[in-house]
């Protein structure tokens, strides 16, 4: 059996859940295993219902009052009985903030870890190989993994869609579950007052990153986004220099941005910046690293110094614009 | 636990988890056996998140007037660049556990040895980064604490240095720019997010000083752990998508055909 985590806040679902489930159907169905979903919460939870309209053998809610705000503690507490009732062959997260917080713990507490962050498997003979991006997206690694049952998965949001998960009906199940000492206590969560600049709705965007090499440069990136109308944006190492503020920072843990035009200077393309790029209609990349993972999603590159292509490109386009 | 933490006002000790990786413009060439990358001949530097994880620990201390700074690395020989740079950034001491081959080990090992090597320091605090930039398992912080019977909390990104009496309070980083803040009671882990504070530079003191401090070897009988994770082969990534390359290595005449292709394809202009 496959066990898949569903994530939620309050019973509202965490859409890349959806992408988990999609994942675990498909290895079920390579490797002729049923897949059954798991919601920790601390009541009947109202997911249930919703998740058992997939194709998937059973709904577990794992049910305890200490379960209704997350904590790595009452989670583990809560997978490590799931797991040993259940004892599944598999069990499949995606690899959001919430799962790299607990399932490593679940995993180590049964003598196990995590393959993680996972971008596409292949299954031969009953065996899974699993494919993970290394050194910051510029390479691929195939991994498979040893030992016994239970194997922790989590994949990389984007490696399966959500929208792909066969529909069904499940039963669903409660199972209540003990949870022992919490030893940390969670506050509400929020977002930081005030995004002044909102780059949700920007046509186009200068992206800045780590190749800009100083503060002084931004200047430069600056007058570019000036000539074409853009709004200035930045991947995260400029922003934890504080070279731009934090309300300019695409990605993961910044903003999702989809405008007409994107243009990335001296960025690698990690996934966590990429995650809030990508949908784009138009990307582009100036880099003086040919082998950057930039160019795997950019429709048009130039290969070479940003410092040698901003300038020209800025007198072009006031020529272009007269 | 509570016991001992009246100690913690006295004389607060954190250790800090760091890595030695590939310097990340280093031109990375796949190994004659493809199961990692020829290390042999690029440039090292410290992990990323590691960095700030330093940086984060040394304000608490300042911030305590009090305390020791241990700096921790597992790795080669060649590890003890990260180690001295550290210790002249100011950490006290450090614990090298030499692993030569440290790149064929999987979190779970890497953790154990680490929790063999510093179980007996009964640290208030350790401090890693959130995840290496060369392997990116992002778990050997958490699995640490699993095994040395601590809490733990990932994606740090603030640590309130104002209260920190037996317990501390932070804040984690959750998506699409969402936090939460978290008390924990002491011991515990935390993993440090890059950009938690601006990191210092050693000073020409700090190297000077460093000299004079210890820096224990530790080598440990590396376990073998049947459920490790192993990779088979690394390659470059498949491209995806056809990229109109501009210039052809000009970058200037590059900028001259981007600018045309932003008037007549993309017509933005
Ligand atoms: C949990 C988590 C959350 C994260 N959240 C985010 C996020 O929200 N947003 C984000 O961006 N990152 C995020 N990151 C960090 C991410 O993994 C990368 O480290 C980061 O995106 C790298 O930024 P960069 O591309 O600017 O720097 P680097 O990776 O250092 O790339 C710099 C690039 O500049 C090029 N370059 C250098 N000099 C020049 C030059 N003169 N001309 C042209 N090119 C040049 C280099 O070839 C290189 O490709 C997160 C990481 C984690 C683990």
């Amino acid at each position: 059996m496959i066990l898949v985590f569903i994530e939620h806040k309050n019973c509202v679902l965490n859409k890349t859940s959806l992408e988990a489930i999609a994942a675990a159907q498909s290895i079920g169905k390579d490797l002729g295993l049923k897949v059954s979903a798991v919601i920790p919460c601390d009541k009947d939870c109202a997911l249930a219902q919703e998740i058992a309209q997939y194709d998937i053998e059973k709904v577990i809610v794992a049910k305890n009052e200490k379960l209704g705000t997350y904590t790595p503690d009452a989670y583990a507490d809560a997978w490590e009985q799931v797991i040993k009732a259940t004892e599944p062959q598999y069990i499949v997260m995606s690899h959001t903030y919430q799962v790299r917080d607990f399932a490593p713990k679940v995993a180590a507490r049964l003598g196990r870890e995590v393959v993680g962050d996972v971008i596409r498997y292949s299954a031969d003979g009953g065996r899974l190989e699993l494919t993970r991006r290394i050194f910051l997206g510029k390479l691929d690694a195939d991994v498979t993994i040893g030992g016994d049952a239970p194997y922790f998965i989590t994949f990389q949001s984007g490696a399966f869609r959500g929208d792909s998960a066969a529909e069904g009906s499940a039963a669903v199940e409660t199972m209540d579950v003990q949870v022992g000492d919490i030893r940390m206590t969670a506050e509400d969560p929020f977002q930081e007052a005030k995004a002044t600049v909102d780059l949700s709705k920007s046509q186009i965007i200068v992206a800045v990153g780590r190749g800009i090499k100083s503060q002084e440069n931004i200047a430069l990136a600056q007058q570019l986004a000036d000539a074409l109308g853009a709004d200035l944006a930045a991947s995260r190492p400029i922003c934890d220099a504080e070279w731009l503020p934090i309300d300019r920072q695409i990605g993961s843990s910044g903003q999702t941005v989809a405008p007409k035009v994107y243009i990335a200077l001296g960025i690698s393309g990690a996934i966590q910046h990429i995650v809030g790029m990508k949908n784009a209609n138009t990307i582009i990349a100036i880099n003086k690293d040919a082998e950057a993972p930039i160019f795997d999603i950019a429709d048009y590159g130039i290969v070479g110094d940003l410092f040698d292509a901003v300038p020209v490109m800025i007198e072009e386009i006031k020529k272009a614009k007269g | 636990m509570n016991g001992y933490s009246f100690l913690i006002f006295i004389d607060m000790k954190i250790i800090v988890l760091m890595k030695q990786v590939a310097n990340k413009d280093a031109v990375l060439r796949i190994g004659a056996d493809e199961k990692w990358i020829n290390e042999n001949d690029i440039a090292h530097q410290t992990n990323e998140s590691d960095g700030y994880a330093l940086e984060e620990a040394l304000r608490m201390k300042e911030a305590k007037g009090e305390g020791e700074v241990v700096v921790c690395s597992l790795g080669p020989q060649s590890a003890k660049t990260v180690i001295k740079d550290a210790l002249a950034r100011g950490a006290d001491r450090a614990i090298h556990v030499v692993a030569e081959d440290s790149k064929t080990l999987s979190p779970y090992q890497i953790a154990n040895a680490i929790a063999d090597a510093i179980r007996e320091e009964n640290a208030d605090m350790v401090f890693s980064g959130l995840q290496s930039d060369d392997a990116s398992y992002g778990q050997t912080g958490v699995i640490l604490a699993e095994l040395l019977g601590i809490p733990h909390a990932t994606l740090v990104i603030e640590v309130d240095r104002s209260k920190l009496e037996g317990s501390v309070r932070i804040k984690r980083e959750l998506e699409s720019g969402w936090y939460q803040w978290f008390n924990y009671k002491l011991p515990a882990l935390l993993t440090i997010q890059s950009g938690i504070s601006q990191i210092r530079y050693a000073s020409l003191k700090g190297i000077m000083a460093a000299k004079k401090k210890e820096i224990r070897d530790v080598t440990l009988p590396l376990e073998n752990f049947a459920s490790a994770q192993k990779i088979e082969k690394v390659y470059m990534p498949l491209k995806t998508k056809q990229t109109q390359m501009l210039g052809n290595g000009d970058a200037k005449a590059g900028a001259v055909e981007l600018v045309e292709k932003l008037k007549t394809e993309i017509r933005v202009l």
